[in-house]
């Protein structure tokens, strides 16, 4: 579907006039999705797949079976309906069929004239006002979208949660760990008016440094980023001052245009800064191949299918991996166009095989983020010493002297030169050793070079310092000579076809002949304020992020085959703000945790959950589990055991014994961190991606071999053995207990009412109350009949145990505080 | 919220009321892949698995697959090849070759020297099958086997080669076909999960390749579908043993008390989804006796021992591990997926395939026999396989004594034997080098079409929607080898 784009822009004024005037079938919402799924397979986009040379997708080349206006002669409907199991459509082979209701859509529609409609995602974001509704309900424009289709419903929202429930809601959603009792208390009983006091908690939340962790564990995801290379042995890598610089983006509330340009093309900007230049590792984060014997051109073209497909995900919300073999079968991605876009990404000097902590240039030794600001400063006062000595070295009296000198070396003082040159012979020196010689002599025997090296010594060493706590990082570079992209017949490595040059789709707007072609040029044309998709596919995210599903549900796939937006003039609205507002994503998410949609509670009746079971039409809160991270985040937080320290290299906290043993080659023992390491936010674990951390995984974290941008939520006995039996998050019950004995008030029920606004955010009710309290009953009558079991339990995990608490009491209280860690509310987002 | 719903819950509401450890006695309906807050593309039934699956008549109700990892030689072990006795050395045809590419190891050797097998050969059985000397208890069980020695595979590499096997694609991503296996037919236990993986290491001098954890991934499937691993130390499934200090009544009495505490809450919210977490809870509960009992060795007799070997003794070896798998088919585990590493055998093929053969032939013949005398074997289909076969050419030096051998996936041979397997036959043949095939090829899609055939499930219908489309195992490829099939 070659559609040119003024075409398309004309024919969105043309069908904004036509829906107006009356049309009850709309192609995009009725038709589309039937001849994609039914029939584009073989009647689509794809040439080579393409059957009796009719195509469905261009209204063109399908009128010849549709006979607009005239249903009983079109063959397309003859055949969908046709009993002749030789002649009807699809093929039985398929395993698909038009259904009786299908049918009669095909031939209202075709009654109608048989209009097609550009598919509404390749289209700009139309410019809507907010219905107007009358409705006390309505906090904020969002809500006006809301209200209005549930008022067509004839549905009603839900209120608003009480206030415990929204602040542990608001405080998870934002920063993924819960409120303090303080917190909680702070808000229930703020005199102010709820919408008063509810914004200063969520102003209060948007300028937390945990938002900035909170929302790179998600971004994490989408860019597949892991601290291994995840093939084969899979060795460690260290991009972690890549993560460092997403959490210090959101913080910063870096502008999501300048979020995307500087993680695309960030070393292509004029006079990037490090911080650009780090920001590009965005594009290395792919696996990358060490395995003996691979061949590097297959794989470098792996690497750069990679990147392509990512950009198509994350940016674009498209499916960009279909076309990699053939044209799209759905949407309008021709093969083409899939190596026009992997030409942008073809183009850096890589080797195609290397590992990622020391080979696979280009690389970049970068300090870490803390310590950015004081590396800069010492770089400053590096770089004009550093230029002072070189200009002695280059001066014309320099290489007499150092000649001299090399050529008066006695034994003695070869023996005080650098390992490097003791090392090796001096009748075997060659220009490495000549040159380290050289140095050597410039900075500690030349009287002028030595002049310098003096104050130059103490500023290199700091650099150096910085340096080795930093790391070694992948990034982006552009090759000069641009090299050749190629067609891949059948996607393959080795069967290059015709040439082609960087660009984008022609059925997207075109990229302005002033932008650079290649990766800056691309930025700008994702960010460009006309570009249909990037905005309406970050908000989406966003919107996923805080209401657990997405208004488009697919998050990654905006196409043909992707589910329609449940609410798309709200998704427009907001898109269009959104760019407005210039990319502002705290204001974005201020926004849409302040509306009343969002604050709903999350209570279901029978009816309604007959009615909408998953939630799309939002006549009510998002209640969902947790994400992995979130839950065990949770745990450290509320027993008091978390480390809030940010950023620097990924630490091991508890991991069975065993797990890297058993699958990594060469067999390597996991050694976990003592100490802080133990107790770090989950964003700071090692993801190795041979054996990702168990605690994550099974609690469905994605994988992050490749990026994933949509959300899985299952409920399997593995979770509760994790959460019943891991020494974590045994440990995490014990410190809560101690926590609750030491910090809380004398008696029983208030202990427990204690531990359940720790962890619940709420007293608990009188029945929870009761049932407790009979828990620890019975756990105390146990653990007093059997010390050393109790000795047993709250000795799990490496701190300290407290002296100062009776043993049998803590064990008890850290069986019931298991009971409330492993509550389904507890690890609910409600 | 459908009315036998609530009626569920109203009659359970109280029945862990007493806080006794009877969780066993509940019946429960949402088993191991019963509850997902994702939705999958079709209703599920009460035991799990997919409404009309099995819709083929169903030869085989489970699946063993010892998954020899790192690349078996077929030529070493299986396809006799007397036609290259005497070319020792002699350079590679380039016709036989025909451009075929090369990994990186041997892509730059100016020669490609033939090396013959040092092996012996002989015909056993009825069937006559030729086996090499290195396996002589499989030797003893051939006439219940049929080997295929036409199998072959587009990969070169060991990462992308097996996930080609297991998951249908070379790169990560799709789900192993033990977890499609399970979203398609559900799980036969209530108190294990369906897809168990057991990974044993191989004696081999050589280095072994490892293999990842996404062999048994669940890909786009929901993840009650991964395989579950069991470990070689410490809890055989992870986390599954109680923590320090607290016993098997206090455990019950947590976990009622969680589903007390959880069925008030959900009186209150009316979410579905809570159920299904304390019907998981409980089903973790009961794992934690199932697991233990189906790990403990101990009520297996001497002459079990006997027959697995020695090391079936040993926790963590393949002997053990064969031993371990047919007690998960007595009780039901739906898909069981051995590993074991190290035939990678780039340097020396007689030292080290020697050695992996003693680790893994006399218990692979054991568990054949072990279930055809319990009268499992006509419905547990057994496949036996590597990811590729090796080369005929050495690598680098060699000898007729001592010699490695490249990857190579043109051709190599697997092994088939239980139900619906028609035992006692070779299937395809190679020519003369072991280099092609030449008659009857088998594809790796083939492969999985087949297998999903004996359990029941025609491949082209096992399908799931994901990223717009319909995915299966086998891609838009495979067709089943029916000449392989018993009774056909």
């Amino acid at each position: 579907m070659h559609i040119d784009w003024r075409t398309a822009m004309i024919l969105v004024v043309l069908l904004g006039h036509a829906r107006a005037g009356s049309a009850e079938i709309s192609f995009n919402r009725d038709i589309r999705p039937i001849l994609s799924d039914k029939c584009f397979a073989c009647h689509g986009p794809d040439a080579r797949a393409r059957e009796a040379e009719l195509r469905l997708d261009v209204r063109e080349e399908a009128l010849r079976v549709l006979s607009p206006g005239r249903p009983e002669e079109s063959e397309l409907l003859a055949r969908v309906t046709a009993g002749d199991p030789d002649l009807v459509m699809p093929p039985r082979k398929t395993h698909k069929r038009i259904t009786p209701r299908e049918a009669e859509r095909l031939r209202e529609w075709i009654a109608a004239g048989a209009e097609y409609e550009p598919h509404w995602s390749f289209l700009p974001p139309r410019d809507i006002a907010p219905p107007p509704v009358d409705s006390e309900w309505v906090t904020n424009d969002i809500d006006r979208f809301i209200m209005q289709r549930l008022q067509r419903l004839g549905l009603q929202p839900s209120p608003l949660a009480d206030r415990s429930t929204l602040i542990r809601r608001v405080t998870l959603d934002l920063t993924g760990l819960p409120p303090s009792p303080a917190e909680v208390t702070a808000f229930v009983n703020d005199p102010a008016p709820l919408d008063e006091a509810y914004e200063r908690v969520v102003d209060r939340l948007l300028a937390s440094p945990r938002l900035g962790e909170h929302l790179a564990w998600h971004w994490l995801d989408a860019a597949r980023y892991g601290d291994s290379d995840g093939y084969e042995s899979d060795p460690l890598r260290t991009m972690w001052p890549w993560r460092d610089w997403v959490v210090e983006a959101f913080n910063r509330n870096l502008p999501y245009d300048q979020f995307i340009i500087e993680q695309l093309a960030g070393d292509l900007l004029p006079q990037p800064t490090l911080r650009q230049r780090i920001a590009t590792g965005f594009n290395r984060n792919h696996r990358l191949n060490n395995e003996g014997g691979i061949l590097p051109e297959e794989w470098l073209v792996e690497y750069v299918c990679d990147r392509t497909e990512t950009t198509a995900t994350v940016f674009l919300g498209l499916t960009w991996g279909c076309a990699r073999c053939h044209d799209h079968k759905y949407d309008p991605i021709t093969q083409r166009d899939y190596y026009r876009l992997f030409a942008f990404f073809h183009n850096l000097p890589e080797i195609g095989n290397g590992f990622g902590a020391s080979t696979a240039v280009p690389m970049l030794d970068v300090p870490r983020l803390e310590d950015l600001d004081a590396f800069l400063a010492v770089q400053q006062e590096y770089e004009p010493l550093d230029r002072e000595q070189r200009a002695v070295a280059e001066a014309e009296d320099f290489e007499p002297r150092f000649q001299q000198w090399l050529s008066g070396l006695d034994a003695a003082a070869l023996e005080s030169l650098p390992k490097e040159l003791r090392e090796t012979p001096r009748d075997k020196w060659k220009d490495k050793q000549l040159q380290a010689a050289r140095e050597h002599y410039l900075r500690h025997v030349d009287p002028a070079g030595r002049a310098v090296e003096e104050r130059l010594a103490p500023v290199r060493k700091r650099s150096e310092e910085l340096l080795r706590r930093g790391a070694k990082i992948m990034v982006m570079e552009e090759l000069s000579q641009p090299r050749p992209t190629h067609i891949l017949h059948r996607g393959a490595y080795d069967q290059p076809g015709e040439e082609v040059s960087m660009g984008t789709p022609p059925w997207l707007p075109p990229m302005q002949p002033d932008w650079p072609r290649n990766r800056l040029g691309l930025a700008l044309w994702l960010v460009s304020p006309e570009h249909p998709l990037t905005s309406r596919v970050a908000v989406n995210r966003f919107w996923q992020l805080l209401f657990g599903t997405g208004l488009v549900k697919t998050p990654e796939d905006f196409g043909l085959q992707g589910e329609p937006p449940s609410h798309p003039e709200l998704l427009d609205w907001l898109a269009r703000r959104f760019i407005a507002r210039g990319w502002d994503v705290k204001g974005l998410l201020k926004e849409l945790v302040m509306s009343s949609t969002y604050r709903q509670s999350s209570v279901v009746s029978p009816e309604l959950l007959e009615r909408d079971p998953a939630n799309r039409l939002l006549a009510r809160g998002a209640r969902y589990r947790l994400p992995a991270a979130v839950i065990r985040d949770q745990a450290l937080a509320v027993s008091g055991l978390l480390v809030e320290r940010m950023g620097g290299p990924p630490v091991k906290p508890y991991q069975p014994d065993g797990l890297w043993q058993d699958i990594i080659k060469g067999r390597p023992v996991y050694q976990r961190d003592k100490g802080e390491g133990l107790y770090r936010r989950s964003l700071y674990t090692l993801w190795r991606r041979a054996v990702k951390p168990p605690e994550m995984t099974l609690l469905d974290a994605n994988e992050r071999d490749v990026c994933t941008v949509s959300l899985r939520r299952t409920n399997t006995p593995l979770q509760a053995l994790l959460l019943l039996n891991d020494v974590a998050f045994v440990e995490a019950a014990r410190a809560l207990g101690t926590r609750v004995l030491r910090e809380g008030p004398p008696t029983d029920p208030e202990r427990i009412d204690y531990a359940c606004l720790l962890v619940l955010a709420r007293p608990p009710r009188a029945e929870e109350q009761s049932l407790l309290r009979a828990e620890l009953a019975a756990a105390r009558e146990a653990y007093q009949a059997r010390p050393a079991e109790a000795q047993a339990l709250v000795s799990t995990g490496d701190s300290t145990v407290p002296q100062d608490v009776p043993m049998e009491e803590l064990a008890a209280y850290t069986l019931v505080a298991r009971i409330l860690l492993n509550l389904d509310e507890t690890i609910t987002r409600q | 919220m459908h009315p036998e719903h609530i009626c569920e819950r109203l009659t359970r509401r109280h029945f862990l009321a007493s806080g006794g450890v009877n969780l066993g006695a509940a019946a429960l309906a949402g088993l191991w892949g019963g509850s997902t807050q994702a939705e999958g593309t079709a209703a599920r039934s009460a035991v799990g698995g997919l409404e009309g699956m099995p819709s083929l008549p169903a030869r085989a109700k489970r699946v063993i697959y010892l998954f020899q990892s790192g690349g078996p030689s077929h030529l070493d072990l299986f396809d006799y090849k007397p036609a290259i006795k005497d070319r020792l050395g002699e350079d590679l045809p380039a016709s036989v070759r025909m451009g075929q590419r090369l990994t990186g190891f041997t892509k730059d050797q100016p020669t490609l020297p033939v090396v013959p097998t040092k092996f012996r050969f002989a015909q056993h059985g009825e069937s006559g099958a030729w086996l090499s000397e290195v396996l002589p208890y499989t030797a003893g069980v051939v006439d219940d086997i049929c080997f295929v020695k036409s199998v072959h595979t587009e990969a070169i590499n060991h990462d992308p080669a097996r996930m080609f096997l297991q998951t249908g694609l070379q790169l990560a991503g799709r789900p192993s076909m033990g977890a499609w296996v399970c979203y398609g037919l559900g799980s036969e236990s209530r108190d294990l999960p369906g897809f168990l993986v057991l990974l044993s290491h191989g004696s081999c001098k050589r280095t072994p390749q490892p293999v990842s954890v996404r062999l048994w991934g669940s890909g786009f499937l929901p993840s009650q579908y991964q395989g579950v691993k069991l470990q070689p130390a410490g809890d055989p499934i992870l986390y599954v043993s109680n923590p320090a200090g607290v016993d098997r009544d206090l455990q019950g009495r947590s976990v009622g008390a969680i589903a007390q505490l959880n069925r008030l809450n959900a009186d209150l919210y009316g979410d579905p989804e809570i159920e299904a977490r304390v019907q998981q809870y409980e089903l973790a509960f009961r794992m934690q006796s199932s697991v233990p009992e189906l790990t403990d060795l101990s009520g297996e007799s001497e002459a079990t021992f006997r027959l697995y070997g020695e090391e079936s003794r040993l926790r963590g070896t393949y002997a053990a591990n064969c031993l371990l798998a047919r007690r998960m088919v007595e009780r039901g585990v739906r898909f069981i997926q051995l590993y074991h590493v190290g035939w990678d055998h780039h340097e020396d093929v007689p030292r080290d395939l020697t050695l992996q053969c003693r680790d893994t032939d006399q218990a692979t013949a054991a568990l054949l026999i072990d279930l055809k005398q319990r009268g499992l074997l006509d419905e547990t289909l057994v496949i036996w396989g590597g990811e590729f076969g090796r080369t005929v050419f050495s690598q680098g030096k060699y000898t007729a004594d001592v010699y490695g051998r490249d990857h190579h996936g043109r051709c190599f041979t697997m092994w088939f034997a239980g139900g619906g397997i028609r035992g006692g036959m070779t299937y395809g043949a190679t020519d003369d080098y072991g280099y092609s095939v030449v008659e009857n090829p088998v594809h790796v899609h083939d492969v999985q079409a087949t297998i999903l055939h004996l359990l029941g499930i025609d491949h082209t219908r096992l399908t799931y929607h994901f990223q717009g489309r319909e995915f299966r195992l086998t891609d838009v490829h495979g067709h089943v080898v029916h000449d392989i099939l018993s009774g056909a």
